[in-house]
């Protein structure tokens, strides 16, 4: 696509709509999706450092299934405990 | 005969519900079935008009629920297919007027003697929409290849399936194949992706369909709209005979005559 035109509208409405229905489907907001997001990753930093930078949590459609994908990279670090 | 019940319905308001079930009916009955159509729109009559009918309605269906008439006497025959008949809405205010059971004993009467029960289901999730769910075998939902009707129409499909009624089957309608070509309407393929569902029919935009509706005279019964052709088509495959979907792109004047030139189709 030329760089200098607008996204196509189908284009648009599909991406809107795909985001959209993940949120009506699972009955959560993008704001409620963000607090599940904070709460998750203080769990998971209570057991193992995580590179929170690169954490990618979001929900996913297949066909009418809906699941929740996280990709939590984590840090390489120096044991702590070996000290 | 044992009725197959099939409502019809969408979420959104105004993406051609109504007219498809006149369309459908009409195209089954024209197939030589026996098609009892229900205005489940109680306070917004409309399928009387779209299939000319207004002018014979004596009893509605909640005259039938409360007492006042036989069930056949609110049954109002067709002026072109005498297997044909519609029950009204009432126009009453009162949404408490029918309830999800009284649809169940409705249906259940109508199955011996008809091939086809269609519901003509309002728009919205609330009590009409329940009412019209009630005694489906079978859920048929339209939508329009626009946000705000997909959006809606998932929202119809997730309590479908809530409800376990079983996955239903998808009518898109008003499919403008320049728009999609364009890429400045979502296509099919964008909108089965989206909702998940099995298709049943696609029916592109045809300004035939007003022009009959004016009329009070559905569609199919116009031999040369491609509106029609789309309705007798989903009409077979809902007799369970496996029919081609259309080619689309013949559709859009300048475009079809251009490829016809060119020999192309």
């Amino acid at each position: 696509m030329k760089f200098f035109t607008r996204k196509r509208s189908a284009v648009s409405a599909k991406e809107r709509l795909q985001l959209v229905l993940v949120h009506d489907r699972t009955d959560l907001t993008p704001a409620q999706l963000e607090a599940l997001k904070d709460d998750l990753l203080k769990a998971i930093s209570q057991y193992i450092d995580i590179d929170r930078e690169a954490v990618q949590i979001g929900l996913e459609r297949e066909g009418r299934s809906q699941r929740l994908v996280a990709d939590i990279p984590l840090l390489i670090t120096s044991r702590r405990r070996a000290g | 005969m044992t009725a197959q019940v099939i409502t019809v319905t969408s979420g959104k308001g105004g993406v051609g519900k109504t007219t498809a079930v006149a369309n459908l009916a009409t195209a089954l009955a024209a197939d030589g079935k026996k098609v009892v159509c229900i205005d489940g729109d109680i306070g917004l009559r409309n399928l009387d008009v779209v299939m000319g009918l207004e002018n014979r309605i004596v009893y509605d269906i909640v005259d039938v629920i409360e007492g006042r008439c036989k069930l056949k006497q609110a049954m109002i025959r067709d002026k072109h297919y005498p297997e044909m008949y519609l029950i009204p809405a009432a126009q009453t205010r009162d949404k408490n007027a029918v309830s999800p059971s009284d649809m169940v004993r409705i249906c259940n009467d109508l199955r011996p003697d008809a091939d086809f029960v269609i519901i003509d289901s309002p728009a919205g999730i609330e009590r009409g929409f329940r009412n019209a769910i009630a005694a489906a075998d079978r859920v048929l939902v339209v939508t329009n290849p626009e946000v705000s009707a997909v959006r809606d129409a998932d929202r119809v499909v997730g309590i479908l399936e809530a409800e376990e009624k079983g996955s239903p089957a998808l009518i898109l309608n008003r499919l403008n194949q320049a728009l999609v070509r364009n890429n400045d309407m979502l296509s099919a393929e964008d909108v089965l992706d989206l909702l998940g569902i099995q298709l049943i029919g696609i029916v592109p935009e045809d300004e035939s369909v007003i022009i009959s509706s004016n009329r009070g005279a559905p569609v199919v019964n116009d031999p040369k709209s491609r509106a029609g052709q789309a309705f007798r088509n989903i009409a077979k495959r809902i007799q369970g005979q496996d029919v081609p979907f259309m080619d689309l792109d013949l559709q859009s004047g300048l475009w079809g005559a251009i490829q016809k030139f060119a020999g192309r189709k």
